[in-house]
This record gives structure tokens, C-alpha cells and sequence, in this order.
């Protein structure tokens, strides 16, 4: 029994992963974020800042069409600061003539989207640019992944080459990155310089990495804003669970004790 | 039963029901139903499953109550219901984690079945009831997981209800009339919707009609031997309902460690994307229920005449219909692999190999077994193994060895065993 367990173990060790086998990708770094674990919250200064980051560099390019205006007073904005930051943008609305007409967006809307569809976000780019409302949901490796492509710039190595020996070269349009599936990637260096964004006093030096992590965490937030809850709730269940069980451990013992 | 123990007469009004509707009589006996007292833990993993239905059904309305069944807004109505609506994440991570904690109970109990022959006589009807169950369960959860609308829930739709092209002749004209129209869209979705509310309920029917088949016959137990007297048994209520709610609680918080601490790890990222018809996911998975049969789909080649997309859906449904006439397949008089030491090794053969099948079906088929460079051994070429072997143990080995095998000696009662000793020691 125990050998073939071991065995069963030994050869469970030489078996390829999925990660192995995506085309050789590069092992994502592993960061640590402020949600991470059974105790992990939002730390609010830090979505802040990612907001800044979202509306001054991403926002060009990538809606956010699943979060409310309004949700932005849970990551500790005013509902003025919220209103001020929904006012940047139009949607349509109809007036009282029936006409079609423009107004500013407001607390009840969602995300402004850069482009009004999918074609109009082709014609500019020649691609459809991903809506991040659930991107660090959507991508193997979430928030790990996103800041590694954030940060996985680079110029190309020396012996860049196609599966068949011929030396590969970038297109016009593409750009290399190292985490990436396929290392091309249609996407410019959205954050290309330290103090991009304009940082507070009090906030850290605005880094391309520190500009990185801020804008995921807040990318984390707009994938699940329900976490907090959902860990505090958890823990208190679990705990119940766990006397619940205890309890009617002691009963189910008590009640069998004479049997047999 | 002395008068002592009697309990008080009934009140007035529940004689005036019980001689209207004898309901209470109908209780009385479910909770002193003699069940024999050796039941293991592994029996308890059809109350899990009752449970599992129960709040399946419940989170599942109220989710219902705010989802919109269009392919313009179903991504949208189950995102509004996570972010917006009171506990919304809490019934959506319920309902998805519930699938798999289902799925989960089920596999054991019907594994359970397997080890303990409770598919032998007199409860092959109990055995088909439950296998009835387990097909529209896979129905229910494929159905349920095309709702969002994500990329895997529509692409596992296409490859799934695409399968039927494969019937000759009508298979095309078939499979157009599933998905009401030329293509998986938004009539496919609609009706979908309308049948994942529809089946749940047809599996309660079927859950009651499993219970009531061994409740008939009586509960199968470890020993595979019939009980002899009342002495083997203990009333339904208060041993085994106290044993099952303890149960029940751990069962409960493996359920709760998923959907407060891992809501989506037994999902795929690329279900949080809408469904677009014109991008192909990289690897189109099932979820890890149905990755066994996903492989047994794709292992075929073309064989004979039968092309190998045919073979592949011939092959994955005889995988469950064959455990239907299991009950002739293994013939062997002894119930419990406790006393079939060669039918025992073929079991546990058999749980690896299905685990093998679902690791197969996690992998591109082509993509090399081993963490070398060279693609010798494909996961399609372990894939073929395990069907193959799959098969070999139902259709070759259980009739041999169940004929041939010498069993070891049954006990004479359940109470035998444990009574006999304990005198001895006296």
C-alpha cells in the first residue's frame, strides 16, 4: 500500500503541469497583495491611487463598464470626489423634447467607455482593447499576471527565434513582452516613466512598479469589491460550522454509546 | 414497545388530519425505520447529496429571481447580482461551489455502491433510479453552466450540442432543432435556462422514488449481508439523523472553505470573459465533473466504419449506460468487496483509472505526459489506456472475476461479529 502510494507520488512529480506546458512561458513572480489570505482587505489610499492611475493612463483605452460611479465611495472617495470623477465623461440621454442629446455622467451611471463598440476600438487600435471591470478574474495568474505585464517590458533577446531556427522580429505595432502568452503583445508600455501619474505627499514614489501595483490592486477591487465581506463573512461561518460540528459530534457519540 | 415508552396520545387536531391525510403516520415511520447499526461514513454521502439538492434549488431561485436569459445581458445580470444585490455573491458562489460539492457527493456514493454491491439483488432498481439521477444531474450542470454566457460556458455549449451532428443521417437536422436555430445564440440560451429550472425538480421526483425503492428493501450495509433480526438495526431517528447532521456539518464546511476562502478556484478564468463566437478559447475544458468522460469523448480514433467523432460520443454515453446492467456484468452472490479480495484490487484499480481519465481530460491532448522535451507518450495516448481499461474492467474482468473469484467467508448476522467476540472476552 505505502509503495504504491510512493510510487504514485514519484511519478505524479515527473509529470508535466499545465504551466509547464503553456509554450515555455515565463515563471510569473509572485507578489503579495493586501487581499491575500483569510485576513486580507483593500487598503483604500492604495485603490485610490490605482483610480488615478485607471483614469489618467488606462482609461484612454480600457472601459470599466461593470463598476457604478457610485461604488467608488466604498474605496473612500467623497460622493462629491465620485461625481467629479463621473462628470469627465457623456452618455447619451434623451431630452425633454425627444430628442437624443448628451449629458455628464453621473453617480448612477456605470464607467464611461472609451469607445462606443468593438469597431470603433478596432479602427483606432486594431484590436479590441479588454474591458478590465474582471480582468484580474479572467486571466490565469489575476493580479500576479497583470502587474507581471505591467512591469514584463523589454526589448527582445538576441536569439529571439520561431520554432523552425528563423531568427522572429517585431511588426509594427507589436511589442515584446516577457510574460505574455506568445511575447507579442498589441498593447505599448502603458506605464513608461516614474512619476507618470502624479502621486500625493504622503504617497509613494509614483514607480513605474509601485504605478503597477497601485492600478492592479484597484483592478483586484473592481473584480470582486465584495471581498472584504465575503472574508469577514467566511470566517464567521466557519467558525460556526466548526462548534455546530463539535456539538453534534458529542451528540452522535452520546447517542451511540450503548450500541453494540 | 411497553406502555411506558409510549408517547402521549395525539392531539385532537392531528387526528382530524391524520385520518384525512395519514401524514404523521408517514413520519412516525421514516423516523423509527430499522436501519441496520453498521452503516459507516460512507453511507453518509447520500444525505450530502439531499442537502446539496436542496440548497442548489433554493439559492437557485432567488438567483433566478434577478437573472436575465439573453445573450445581451446574461454576463451583465449574474455581475449585477454579485455586486448589487444583498448577498448576491454570497447564492452565486453558493450555487456555482454547490455544483461541484454535488458532483463530489455523488461520485462517492455511487463509488460507495460499487464497493459494497449495492447495485446487487434485490436493489438493482435502486441502482438504475440513482443512475437516472447522476444523467440529469450532468444534464442540469452542463445546462446551468452555459447561463453566464462566458466564453467557456459558450464554447462548451457548441462542443457538447455539436456532438449530436455526429448521429447519422438526422444528426445536423437534430442538432439545429436543439439549438433553435443554425448556431448556438440566444434561442439555446433561453431554452436552457428553462430546463436547468425544469430538472432539478424532475431530480427530486427521482430521489424520492430512490428512497423509496430501498427503503422498501431495506438499506444495503458493510457486510453485504441481510439483516436477520430487529437486533441488527436501530431506528432512522435519533442514531442516524444525528450521525448524518454531524456529517453534514463537515460536509458543509468543505463547501464553506470554497466559497468564502476559493470562490473560484474550481472555475475558469476564461469563463469571467463574454462569450465571443468569432474567438476560440485556447483549451476548452469542462468543469474537473466531467473531465473523465471528457477524455474517454476525445480518446476514440475512427474505428471500423464508425468515424471517431461518432465513436467518441458512442463511447462517453456507454461509459454510464453500461453501469446499468452491472448487476449481470458482476454476478458474484457476495455484496461486500470486504469479502472479495480480488474483486477489492479491481475496485481500487478502477478509482485510479477514473482519475487518470480526469487528469486526461484536463490536458491538450497532444501535449507530452512527462516533463521531457519529446512528445512520445501524448495524454492521448494515456487517455486511450484508461478507456480501454475502463471498459476491460466492466465488460471483461468483473464477469471473470466475479465467477471465478473465491470470496472469504461471511459472517453469519450483523450482530455476529461484533457480539461474538465480546462474549468470548467476557
Amino acid at each position: 500500500m505505502r509503495l504504491a502510494l510512493a510510487a504514485t507520488l514519484a511519478l505524479g512529480a515527473l509529470v508535466a503541469t499545465p504551466a509547464a506546458q503553456a509554450a515555455e512561458q515565463a515563471r510569473l513572480p509572485a507578489q503579495s497583495w493586501p487581499t491575500d489570505g483569510v485576513f486580507g482587505t483593500f487598503d483604500r489610499k492604495q485603490l485610490q491611487r490605482g483610480l488615478k492611475v485607471y483614469t489618467t493612463v488606462c482609461s484612454a483605452c480600457h472601459g470599466l463598464r461593470l463598476v457604478a460611479y457610485r461604488s467608488l465611495v466604498d474605496i473612500g472617495l467623497t460622493p462629491a470626489e465620485a461625481k467629479a470623477v463621473a462628470a469627465q465623461k457623456e452618455v447619451d440621454d434623451i431630452g425633454d423634447d425627444g430628442q437624443p442629446k448628451k449629458r455628464a455622467a453621473d453617480l448612477k451611471d456605470r464607467f464611461v467607455s472609451p469607445f462606443p463598440n468593438a469597431q470603433a476600438a478596432k479602427a483606432t487600435h486594431g484590436t479590441v482593447p479588454p474591458d478590465l471591470s474582471l480582468i484580474v478574474k479572467a486571466r490565469k495568474g489575476g493580479a500576479d499576471y497583470c502587474h507581471a505585464i505591467l512591469t514584463g517590458y523589454s526589448d527582445p533577446p538576441k536569439d529571439w527565434k520561431h520554432e523552425d531556427g528563423k531568427p522572429m522580429k517585431l511588426e509594427s505595432g507589436q511589442n515584446y513582452n516577457k510574460y505574455f502568452p506568445g511575447n507579442i503583445i498589441a498593447m505599448g508600455q502603458p506605464l513608461a516613466s516614474d512619476g507618470q501619474v502624479e502621486y500625493g505627499k504622503d504617497d509613494p514614489k509614483p514607480t513605474i512598479d509601485q504605478m503597477a501595483r497601485d492600478v492592479c490592486a484597484f483592478l483586484i477591487w473592481t473584480s470582486e469589491p465584495t471581498m472584504e465581506e465575503r472574508k469577514r463573512t467566511g470566517i464567521k461561518v466557519v467558525l460556526f460550522l466548526l462548534v455546530f460540528t463539535g456539538i453534534f459530534f458529542v451528540m452522535y457519540r452520546r447517542t451511540w454509546r450503548n450500541v453494540h | 414497545m411497553s406502555s411506558a415508552m409510549q408517547p402521549a396520545p395525539q392531539p385532537r387536531w392531528m387526528r382530524w388530519v391524520e385520518s384525512r391525510l395519514p401524514i404523521f403516520g408517514f413520519l412516525k415511520d421514516f423516523n423509527e425505520y430499522p436501519t441496520p447499526k453498521n452503516l459507516n461514513y460512507w453511507w453518509t454521502f447520500g444525505s450530502f447529496a439531499a442537502i446539496t439538492l436542496v440548497i442548489m434549488i433554493v439559492t437557485g431561485i432567488v438567483l433566478a429571481m434577478h437573472y436575465t436569459p439573453h445573450v445581451d445581458y446574461a454576463f451583465e445580470s449574474i455581475e449585477r447580482i454579485v455586486r448589487d444585490v444583498n448577498h448576491g455573491y454570497l447564492l452565486r458562489s453558493v450555487h456555482a461551489n454547490g455544483g461541484a460539492m454535488f458532483f463530489l457527493a455523488v461520485y462517492v456514493h455511487m463509488f460507495r455502491g460499487l464497493y459494497y454491491g449495492s447495485y446487487k439483488p434485490p436493489r438493482e432498481i435502486v441502482w438504475w433510479f440513482g443512475l437516472v439521477i447522476f444523467l440529469l444531474m450532468m444534464a442540469t450542470a452542463f445546462m446551468g453552466y452555459v447561463l453566464p454566457w462566458g466564453q467557456m460556458s459558450f464554447w462548451a455549449a457548441k462542443v457538447i450540442t455539436s456532438l449530436f451532428t455526429a448521429i447519422p443521417l438526422v444528426g445536423t437536422d437534430i442538432t439545429n432543432w436543439l439549438w433553435g436555430g443554425f448556431a448556438v445564440d440566444n434561442p439555446t440560451l433561453g431554452r436552457f435556462f428553462s430546463l436547468h429550472y425544469l430538472l432539478p425538480f424532475v431530480i427530486v421526483g427521482m430521489v424520492v422514488l430512490h428512497i423509496w425503492s430501498f427503503h422498501s428493501v431495506g438499506n444495503g450495509n458493510p457486510l453485504g449481508i441481510d439483516v436477520k433480526s430487529p437486533k441488527d438495526t436501530v431506528p432512522f431517528h435519533p442514531y442516524y439523523t444525528v450521525k448524518d447532521v454531524f456529517c453534514i456539518g463537515i460536509f458543509l464546511l468543505v463547501w464553506a472553505v470554497f466559497v468564502f476562502f476559493a470562490p473560484d478556484y474550481m472555475g475558469h478564468p476564461d469563463n469571467y470573459i463574454p462569450a465571443d463566437p468569432l474567438v476560440t478559447p485556447s483549451h476548452i475544458v469542462p468543469e474537473w465533473y466531467f473531465l473523465p468522460f471528457y477524455a474517454i469523448l476525445r480518446a476514440t480514433p475512427d474505428i471500423l466504419f464508425i468515424n471517431a467523432k461518432l465513436a467518441g460520443v458512442l463511447a462517453m454515453f456507454a461509459s454510464i449506460l453500461l453501469l446499468f446492467v452491472l448487476p449481470w456484468l458482476d454476478s458474484s452472490k457476495v455484496r461486500s468487496a470486504n469479502y472479495r479480495p480480488a474483486y477489492r484490487v479491481l475496485f481500487w484499480i478502477l478509482v485510479a483509472d477514473c482519475i487518470v481519465l480526469g487528469f486526461c481530460g484536463a490536458y491538450a491532448p497532444d501535449e507530452g505526459v512527462f516533463r521531457t522535451a519529446s512528445k512520445a507518450f501524448t495524454w492521448l495516448d494515456l487517455a486511450r489506456i484508461a478507456t480501454a481499461y475502463y471498459f476491460l474492467h466492466f465488460l471483461i474482468l468483473l464477469p471473470i472475476v466475479s465467477r471465478l473469484e473465491k470470496p472469504k467467508q461471511l459472517p453469519f448476522s450483523i450482530s455476529e461479529p461484533v457480539v461474538k467476540p465480546a462474549a468470548a472476552r467476557a
